[in-house]
């Protein structure tokens, strides 16, 4: 009895170090809710930025074409990494490419855009955080995809490669 | 476009190979008065498509062939060819490649080079390694292929991490692997003899070479991943502690014992639980380090694309190969009857067991301090990170004794000893002790504990010099190895001691002035690459003793992907090194400027080879 304790222990041992591993890779997903997706989209009117002009959500918004809805601020530096994928994506015609510009004020956020590109169609300004908060966002950077007024996908934190070539195919 | 094709199938063919061959090692096992030929050529088959796989997936990027997926994430038309070529195992996918390359290669030569052992020992351990090559081929195919098809064409690729492109790294995972791989031989080759019970001294003779071989390639890998971290991170060391590098220590400290086991049972049949479980562990915890790399779980310099499933599969082969390993172990293999608890106090035997418990202890600090923050992430949620504090001070008061052992247990005889010339080693300790004590006093740090670090390894220093010059004392190879093992550990210590460090914000022009030091910022030079723009600002340092220096040191802002990175500039002596590195401060004219003096660094490189040398002799010596 005594000889075989020691092999289901040790066997033991490695069983919960896999089940500690295994939560562990759970843990570290990329966190998407899925609460707001296949919802249609807050109906708002807004500031844009760079135009001086008021706009609103159906204005914005066509049916029957992509949209990608970005939350950003020149205050945040996540957004400065995922800005490149941004511009690469800015390039594709059959997206169309929205800012929403949080919590900023007017001229960092255009030196901002002046240092790094502008891949925005169009900008509306988030001055309170009011808009965002409708859209069901929880901070910077949230990046929403959209077709048909309807948010198809939602990814909090900054774009990655990877999610970069995610996106490329749902607008295939 | 083509060359991915022609990879990605060559992929599939290499797997079938692998099943092939399965089925024909069954079957030859079951028959065995001869190696089936049939074994050798699909081996080498397997090889060959491994190598087309790799070789398409090297000319996709040295073309820039965009409509391969792992070609647009890591590479860009600007970069220089040396590091269009380097880039291909510089990424998730294609460093996989480059692992399973070397396994197959690994294994072909294995079944060329061993010719006095047994058939049904050379099936198996063939077996135990298809299996491991065939779990990398379907992790490769199924989570990370290096093959992907991009639709529509990008015209142009995202870049290779700057940090990246720089020619130690360029070598550095391929020795690495080098490494890591060989202990896969190993592991299967102890589980193979482990079945047929044939852990003998015979067996031991003919696998030592496979530890050396690989335990030498660990230890240079290691090294040049710690020189690239020197120059291009610019923190100004050399050892940080990052969980990915202690991933790489656990397998070295584990296989650097099961070589010392292996010295034993190469003479004597004891020792030998050891050496099967060193065996199993050395190649688990370099897949365990791949596990915790790859999934992303561990934050670290080596940023991998991370993704749950690899983590997932990963760990569900890891741990299949574990309880394969422990159930072979526990149903398998008999401990002999002459135990290890009855060696003499005072024998060579017993000087290997201390060292075995000593690197047991170093092994499992690094093992608890990489994995235990997980842990405790899982159990309470609480997240916290282990620094350099906790490992030096659990480390350094054992590396006195473990010094202390490396010194007199080599001298010691089999069986039964004495030490006959006490006076000569006594006053060799007087001698450390003394000559330590004098160089620690001028300094303002704990005397005690840095005197008594000090000596030892100057004793194990002194000892092993002596050595190269006894006539008596044939062992070179080992001599060697420990020699350049306590000019590493004085170098470390005396590099601690006395680094200095001066760090303030300057604009050009301007001039910073201590007693001892003085930096004068001359001027700032830009210039246009083509991957990349560099910001060179020019210093003139002149120290105490008015030695003049200019140095150089650089910011690179990378045009694809958008990364600053900077060179440090050094100037390395013998005695020491001068770095000087700066970095951008944010919206300011001011440069933070970084000046570190660093004694001994190029003895840590050198004492690293040099270690490395004495396995390279051992390897290349015939048995006496």
């Amino acid at each position: 009895m005594k000889k075989k304790l020691i092999p289901y222990s040790i066997i033991l041992i490695f069983l919960i170090i896999f089940a500690v591993f295994y939560r562990s890779l759970k843990d570290t997903n990329i966190y998407t809710p899925e609460t707001k997706i296949n919802n249609d989209i807050p109906i708002f009117s807004a500031d844009l930025l760079l135009l001086n002009e008021n706009s609103n959500s159906t204005k914005i918004f066509e049916l029957d074409k992509f949209y990608l809805l970005n939350i950003w601020a020149s205050w945040c530096v996540p957004c400065r990494d995922e800005h490149p994928i941004l511009m690469s994506l800015s390039k594709n015609n059959k997206l169309t490419i929205i800012g929403m510009n949080y919590k900023d004020n007017k001229k960092n956020a255009q030196s901002f855009l002046d240092k790094l590109g502008n891949p925005y169609e169009k900008i509306i300004v988030d001055k309170n955080g009011t808009i965002s908060i409708e859209w069901g966002a929880f901070g910077v950077p949230e990046t929403f995809i959209i077709y048909n007024n309807k948010i198809i996908k939602k990814y909090i934190g900054p774009l990655n490669n990877e999610l970069l070539i995610e996106i490329r195919k749902i607008i295939k | 476009m083509i060359y991915s094709v022609v990879g990605h199938y060559s992929l599939i063919l290499g797997l079938c190979v692998g099943l092939i061959l399965i089925f024909f090692s069954i079957q030859n096992f079951k028959n065995s008065n001869q190696l089936d030929t049939k074994i050798l050529s699909f081996s080498f088959l397997q090889l060959f498509f491994v190598l087309i796989s790799f070789l398409a997936l090297i000319i996709s990027f040295v073309i820039s062939d965009f409509s391969n997926e792992t070609v647009f994430n890591n590479s860009h038309t600007t970069k220089p060819f040396f590091y269009k070529i380097s880039g291909t195992w510089g990424n998730h996918e294609g460093s996989l490649l480059l692992w399973l390359l070397v396994l197959t290669l690994f294994i072909f030569i294995f079944l060329l080079r061993t010719k006095n052992q047994p058939i049904k020992y050379k099936i198996l351990t063939l077996g135990f390694q298809q299996v491991i090559i065939i779990g990398f081929f379907l992790f490769l195919i199924q989570t990370s292929n290096p093959f992907n098809y991009l639709f529509p064409i990008p015209d142009e690729g995202l870049g290779l991490n700057p940090i990246l492109q720089d020619p130690a790294l360029a070598i550095h995972p391929p020795i690495l692997y080098l490494g890591y791989v060989g202990s896969s031989i190993i592991f299967s080759s102890a589980l193979a003899a482990t079945t047929l019970k044939m852990v003998s001294t015979s067996w031991a003779v003919h696998i030592k070479k496979w530890v050396l071989i690989s335990w030498i390639f660990l230890t240079l890998g290691i090294l040049l991943g710690s020189i690239w971290a020197y120059y291009e991170l610019g923190w100004g060391g050399f050892w940080f502690w990052d969980p990915v590098e202690n991933v790489s220590l656990m397998p070295w400290l584990a296989l650097t014992t099961l070589l010392h086991c292996i010295l034993v049972l190469e003479r004597k049949e004891i020792l030998t639980s050891w050496v099967i479980i060193l065996s199993i562990a050395t190649f688990t915890l370099s897949m365990c380090g791949t596990f915790l790399v790859r999934s992303g779980i561990l934050n670290s310099v080596h940023t991998f694309a991370n993704d749950p499933e690899r983590g997932l599969f990963i760990l569900i082969f890891l741990f299949a190969l574990i309880f394969l390993s422990l159930f072979i172990f526990f149903f398998f293999h008999q401990t002999t009857k002459d135990n290890s608890s009855k060696f003499f106090w005072l024998s060579k035997e017993t000087s290997i067991l201390v060292n075995n418990w000593f690197m047991m202890y170093f092994l499992s600090v690094v093992l608890i301090g990489t994995v235990y923050p997980i842990f405790l992430d899982v159990i309470s949620s609480q997240k916290i990170s282990v620094g350099p504090p906790f490992y030096h001070k659990l480390i350094a008061p054992f590396l006195i004794p473990f010094l202390f052992a490396m010194a007199i247990g080599p001298r010691l005889k089999w069986i039964r000893s004495d030490l006959k010339d006490k006076i000569y080693l006594i006053s060799l300790l007087t001698i450390s002790i003394l000559i330590s004590f004098f160089i620690v006093k001028n300094f303002n740090t704990n005397i005690l504990i840095n005197t008594i670090l000090i000596s030892s390894a100057l004793y194990l220093f002194f000892i092993t010099l002596r050595d190269f010059f006894n006539k008596k004392y044939k062992n070179f190879a080992q001599n060697t190895a420990h020699f350049g093992f306590s000019l590493l550990i004085l170098s470390i210590l005396f590099n601690n001691l006395f680094s200095s460090e001066i760090i303030t914000n300057l604009k050009v022009g301007e001039t910073y002035d201590n007693s001892k030091t003085k930096i004068v910022f001359k001027s700032i030079n830009q210039k246009t690459e083509k991957n990349y723009k560099s910001i060179i600002a020019n210093f003139n340092i002149t120290n105490s003793k008015g030695i003049n220096n200019n140095l150089s040191p650089e910011l690179r802002i990378y045009n694809q992907p958008n990364i600053t990175t900077s060179e440090a500039d050094i100037k390395t002596t013998l005695m020491k090194d001068k770095f000087i590195v700066i970095n951008l401060v944010q919206n300011q004219d001011y440069f933070n400027v970084r000046y570190q003096v660093k004694p001994f660094m190029l003895w840590i490189w050198l004492s690293v080879i040099m270690v490395s040398l004495g396995g390279l002799v051992s390897f290349l010596q015939k048995r006496i």
